[in-house]
């Protein structure tokens, strides 16, 4: 038994293994992990806002297309989704990006977060009082207006705590593009840990990198709690003065 | 067509799902009068207030403002809305926004004033329903009575022809009722031309220049305030004013 510890101990948990590893996890993998994250979400924010708008519109076709969207891309299995979009895309002749795998790589995850994102911008968008976009119409404003003036600044901050806590879920959901196999200096933390893991027969690089995803998501996780909470005191005294 | 009707109203019908919430009505609004109805809750009262607007849209009929058929096709909607106004039983103010520029707000979007003008016009506005002062407050710094009268400036301010009041003080605590139907009152005996949904009778009979009483989507009595309340034609309208009354 003591020496099942130990091997486990020597697999997971070699000190040197994580020492040796850990700078070019935190030089290049961590800034290519969080740039990754960054773009992605950026494109999911576009892509999602516009579905959203999309999905209760009055045009069926409009709306199937948008519901298809989120719901096929909330449906398959990411992997799945990265192989298709970044291997899938080039082998067709659409080489956006060339030979980049980075970019193919942040457009599957941007697009797969788009629906999800979708789904909260429709959350926010709906927690908007009907009476208030009712009583914008009445004024003259055009739809667009109230989306503008009226649904947008109100849904925002009911929207960034989910949009947050769906970032953290970018940052580890981009371990996935190791798949795609990207070139040494745009190795995001899990493709590093993963190419060391194999090289040394030794899965403490893996521990590392585990190490530095727990980093950066806790304490996210925690400043969203707080935030929703927070935000959640302030509507109900608004409620409670009503 | 007389030019003293402002609103005229043709057979105007709307169903939701199987239900018919207006049937055939008829009614015209005289320029620069109020016209009050009454009736008891799910009459139809505020869907023909929001057809006024095409908030909600007849499925038949046809609504005149001022000779122009709302209902027809073509028919610029914001512009026409601009000219009717409309105040709710739940004020609807915009939360994120100030009390002045919950005013200010369509002045500059859809009438593209300026900032200062926009000011200027919410600022006389505001003062003019009596809340000069509370410019800066939030709606949620403020009682019901006042987001009421802001959302009544705000309305007023856009300088419509037609205002539509959709139970305009039923949500407010009963000390705060009489201030704004004095405000409303006082709009009145400056001549707008007021369709008015209201359970305060004794409104309906000051202020009212006619009276109509809805039951199940029909407008079963018209008339003078005077008359409909002292001799109601219908036991319908009898037991509904025992009821209130
Ligand atoms: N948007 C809607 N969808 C479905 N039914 C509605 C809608 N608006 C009103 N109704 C129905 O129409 C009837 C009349 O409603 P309403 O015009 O609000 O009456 P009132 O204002 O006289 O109480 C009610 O039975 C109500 O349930
Ligand atoms: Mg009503």
């Amino acid at each position: 038994m003591f020496a099942g510890l130990s091997r486990i101990q020597q697999t997971f948990f070699d000190i040197h293994m994580i020492a040796r590893v850990m700078p070019s996890l935190l030089t290049v993998g961590l800034p290519n992990t969080i740039l990754l994250a960054i773009l992605a979400s950026l494109i999911g924010i576009v892509v999602g806002l516009v579905i959203a708008i999309g999905l209760p519109s009055r045009h069926l076709s409009l709306r199937l297309i948008c519901r298809s969207y989120v719901d096929i891309l909330r449906g398959l299995p990411h992997i799945l989704t990265i192989y298709l979009i970044g291997q899938g895309l080039p082998l067709a002749g659409l080489a956006l990006f060339g030979s980049n795998t980075y970019a193919y790589a942040a457009l599957a995850i941007g697009l797969i977060e788009g629906a999800y994102m979708a789904e909260i911008f429709r959350a926010g968008m709906q927690s908007v009082e009907r009476g208030q976009i009712e009583a914008s119409r009445t004024l003259g404003m055009t739809k667009w207006q109230t989306m503008r003036y009226i649904i947008m600044p109100q849904g925002i901050r009911r929207v960034l705590p989910p949009l947050t806590g769906q970032f953290i879920l970018v940052i580890k959901g981009s371990a996935l593009v190791f798949l795609l196999g990207l070139t040494a200096s745009q190795r995001e933390i899990f493709s590093i840990a993963q190419d060391s893991a194999i090289n040394n027969a030794n899965l403490s690089p893996l521990t590392a990198a585990g190490l530095l995803y727990l980093a950066l998501t806790v304490p996210m996780t925690y400043a969203v709690n707080a935030w929703e909470r927070r935000l959640r005191g302030a509507q109900g005294s608004m409620r409670g003065d009503e | 067509m007389s030019s003293t009707i402002a609103v005229k109203f043709s057979k105007v019908s709307k169903t939701y799902g199987t239900t018919q919430v207006l049937r055939d009505i008829s009614l015209d609004l005289p320029r620069g009068s109020t016209t009050c109805v009454i009736g008891p809750s799910g009459s139809g009262k505020s869907t023909l207030l929001r057809c006024t607007n095409l908030l909600a849209r007849p499925d038949s009929g046809s609504i005149e403002i001022e000779g122009m058929d709302i209902t027809a096709a073509g028919t610029d909607v914001n512009l026409m809305r601009t000219k009717v106004g409309m105040v709710f039983q739940h004020f609807h103010l915009f939360s994120h926004l100030d009390v002045l520029q919950n005013v200010t707000l369509a002045l500059r979007k859809v009438r593209g004033m300026s900032a200062d003008e926009a000011d200027a016009r919410a600022m006389a506005q505001l003062r003019a329903v009596g809340l000069g002062g509370l410019e800066r407050r939030r709606p949620s710094q403020i009682s019901g009575g006042q987001q009421q009268r802001v959302a009544i400036a705000r309305a007023l301010a856009m300088d419509p022809a037609i205002m539509l009041f959709d139970e305009a003080t039923s949500a407010l605590d009963p000390e705060l009722v009489k201030g704004i139907l004095n405000v409303m009152r006082d709009l009145a005996i400056s001549g707008m031309t007021m369709l008015v949904v209201t359970h305060e009778m004794r409104f309906a009979r000051e202020v009212a220049g006619q009276v109509v009483f809805m039951d199940q989507g029909r407008i079963v009595e018209t008339g003078l305030p005077g008359a409909l309340f002292d001799q109601p034609q219908t036991p319908r309208l009898r037991q509904f004013l025992d009821q209130v009354l």
